[in-house]
């Protein structure tokens, strides 16, 4: 019965035909395990190919949400965080795998005439896979993504000559955002592997027409290609599945924090097969950078390149290859010591702030700043943020932020964390600009020396000083330093006045002080009441 | 070496071969298909857990006169909470009890409304109807209207999950 039906459709369409003629190509008596990587490397791409469809069913493509979804994908699906572990360390997986059979191809000489074509099409290939690994880095969209993607938009910036197009070509002129998002994310999805899949094609297609290199001197009878090479394909594409596989259970692939266009302090590093260009960057300075940025993997490329018009000597036994293995050696030790050189440097810790108003307590504190406490507390940070051991998981520990903002910055962010952390799960705070400015200025100053003793001071207290702020007391009084000399200085003013003198006072200043120019302030009484405390607990 | 004893360890070798191919392929198409399966049919992982939303005020709700009450609830979208308008018909069935619809039509799950004159829920889409009690009257709908579990507080409804309609 399944023979009716396969010769049916072998006959309409051919296919048997086509897949037994594949199978049974011959080959010469000399292939055998040095010529596996091919086919391993054809698998990693499907592989690829398979995980990331996958991802893409609950992948959504745009900065901020990217984010998102891919914690999704990790967090609460099944399966998810494997699957995403396939798909990561395929990448690198396929890296290793390329180099294996380019090097193979090398050392044995297989893409000497007539077969320079079918190796030319490799290295487009090599590139495909090179641009597949630099356009992925930046869809997590963390903070490795985007501050990694901004130094290789910013290297092709600097091309000589194309450097303005091509950063029109990726929309990089502003940084990185939405259109240079969607543009590698097309690149990583459609343009590259539509390139892929059509070069892989021909790539094979020339191995076929040209046939597998045979070792010199090799003239046993030919022998099949199946089952007996298909056989060491399948078991070396194994081994590299069962590689795969542990990678992507056992190491966790990584998803930094949410990427943020504003934290200056993110050193970036390159995925591993791009540390070697990273650290030869540091060799050229200045002028001189382009050599490490364009001249030199440039002239890398071109040579690969027009290798089978460089080596145009007669195939050669292996052992009679000494230049080449010599030549491998060289690349290969260069390409090593440069990726060594740059995991050994590890990379300065951020720049570290702090100190300035270190043990600083609550009670030295401007009225502004204590105002900022109040609002940090009536808008309730601690809800979503640490400080310290206290506090929220939601948001990050503000002990523990990347760098130092200004008060502006904060401000700028309190107002739209959107615009300015695509993604952000915090809420803009909704209050009157200047009461912004204190918080943020609460905020700037808190740091692991002063956080406990800050947040100690009492609830009605932080309350004072807001309202101390509203009615912009500072604009006649000083208090802790800040303010104006108009008025008398008010630190102290609790041990020289009773709390039933100032809260009287308030209301009625002349009554109490004859000839004061102080305006009446009619408060609601809880006001007042806090006023007072902080007026009282002023050193 | 006879070439009787040849192709015996020829054929032996090539049975091995076949065993190697198809046995590996197999194990890797399972340990890929099996992940993908699970990732792609089970449900994410974390759920939000029913709350009881408030829809509004039902003390002038009077029997018989079905109302369409509109109410915002916050729903998980994949990776997203969303906040977005709902609908339930409230129907009082007596002094202390209502109960709200879900707005949905049991059949292929187009919106209906109250008809006025004919005093039933009719659906425009294939003229399902159902009556106050959400049973279907006419129409291909398979079941009554699914309701919201309900609670009252005061005179203030809430509504918690969906409970289906019986089969018809």
């Amino acid at each position: 019965m399944v023979r009716i039906i396969l010769d049916w459709l072998d006959h309409r369409t051919g296919l048997e035909t086509a897949v037994k003629d594949f199978m049974l190509e011959e080959i010469p008596a000399s292939s055998g395990w040095p010529q596996v990587f091919g086919s391993m490397a054809m698998f990693f791409f499907m592989l690829q190919a398979v995980t990331g469809l996958l991802l893409s069913f609950n992948y959504a493509p745009t900065p901020g949400e990217a984010y998102n979804s891919l914690q999704f994908i990790m967090n609460e699906l099944t399966g998810g965080r494997f699957i995403r572990g396939l798909h990561h360390w395929g990448a690198s997986m396929m890296i290793v795998v390329v180099a294996l059979h380019m090097a193979q191809v090398f050392l044995w000489g297989a893409y000497k005439k007539p077969r320079e074509a079918t190796w030319m099409v490799g290295v487009v290939l090599l590139l495909i896979t090179l641009g597949f690994g630099l356009t992925g880095y930046l869809l997590p969209w963390d903070n490795r993504a985007y501050w990694g993607t901004v130094v290789a938009t910013q290297i092709a910036a600097k091309s000589p000559g194309i450097g303005d197009y091509l950063t029109r070509l990726l929309a990089s002129a502003d940084g990185i955002g939405v259109v240079t998002f969607a543009r590698f994310y097309a690149m990583h999805v459609m343009l590259l592997p539509a390139a892929m899949v059509g070069l892989m094609m021909l790539h094979v297609i020339l191995v076929r027409r040209h046939g597998v290199a045979p070792a010199p001197g090799d003239t046993l009878p030919k022998k099949k290609f199946y089952p007996g090479q298909v056989f060491k394909d399948t078991v070396a594409i194994f081994v590299g599945f069962c590689i795969l596989m542990a990678l992507a259970i056992t190491m966790h692939a990584p998803l930094e924090k949410l990427a943020d266009p504003t934290d200056i302090s993110y050193i970036p590093r390159p995925e591993w097969y791009f540390l070697w260009l990273f650290q030869m960057l540091k060799l050229f300075e200045g002028p001189m950078e382009v050599v490490g940025t364009h001249i030199i993997p440039g002239l890398a490329v071109g040579l690969l390149m027009l290798l089978p018009f460089v080596d145009r000597g007669k195939v050669a036994r292996l052992a009679d290859r000494k230049l080449a293995f010599a030549a491998l050696l060289l690349v290969a030790t260069a390409l090593g010591g440069l990726t060594t050189a740059a995991l050994n440097s590890a990379p300065p810790s951020a720049v570290s702030h702090g100190g300035e108003t270190a043990g600083a307590a609550w009670q030295t504190l401007p009225p502004s700043e204590l105002a900022g406490l109040g609002h940090f507390r009536k808008q309730n940070c601690l809800a979503c943020h640490a400080v310290g051991a206290q506090g929220g998981k939601l948001g990050p520990d503000l002990l523990q932020l990347p760098q130092k903002r200004t008060i502006g910055e904060l401000v700028a962010f309190f107002k739209n964390p959107q615009q300015l952390r695509p993604g952000t799960n915090m809420p803009p705070v909704t209050i009157p600009g200047p009461q912004l400015n204190d918080l943020a200025a609460f905020v700037v100053i808190l740091d692991a020396g002063n956080a406990q003793g800050l947040l100690a001071a009492p609830k009605t207290v932080a309350e004072g000083a807001v309202v101390y702020q509203n009615n912009r007391c500072n604009m006649c009084h000083i208090a802790n330093g800040n303010g104006s000399k108009l008025g008398p200085p008010l630190n102290g003013v609790g041990k020289k006045r009773a709390r039933q003198w100032l809260l009287e006072h308030f209301v009625d200043p002349q009554k109490l002080s004859p000839g004061s120019t102080m305006p009446p302030y009619r408060l609601p009484e809880k006001d007042l009441a806090a006023l007072t405390d902080f007026l009282v607990a002023l050193p | 070496m006879s070439s009787q004893t040849e192709i015996q360890e020829q054929s032996s070798r090539r049975r091995f071969y076949l065993a190697g191919i198809y046995g590996l392929w197999a194990l890797m198409g399972a340990a890929l298909s099996l992940p993908a399966a699970v990732y792609l049919l089970l449900p994410p992982s974390v759920s939000r857990k029913e709350e009881w939303i408030e829809v509004g005020d039902i003390g002038s709700l009077a029997p018989g006169q079905p109302e369409e009450m509109t109410f915002q609830r916050v729903r998980k979208d994949g990776w997203k909470l969303i906040t977005e308008k709902a609908t339930a018909w409230v129907t009082r069935v007596s002094e202390k009890e209502v109960v709200a619809y879900t707005p949905m039509c049991t059949h292929l799950g187009c919106a209906y409304h109250w008809d006025e004159k004919n005093k039933h829920f009719l659906c425009p889409c294939h003229t399902s109807a159902f009556g106050l009690d959400g049973k279907v009257l006419m129409g291909p709908a398979p079941r009554a209207l699914d309701r919201y579990l309900v609670k009252i507080d005061g005179s203030k409804l809430f509504v918690g999950g969906v409970k289906q309609g019986d089969e018809a």
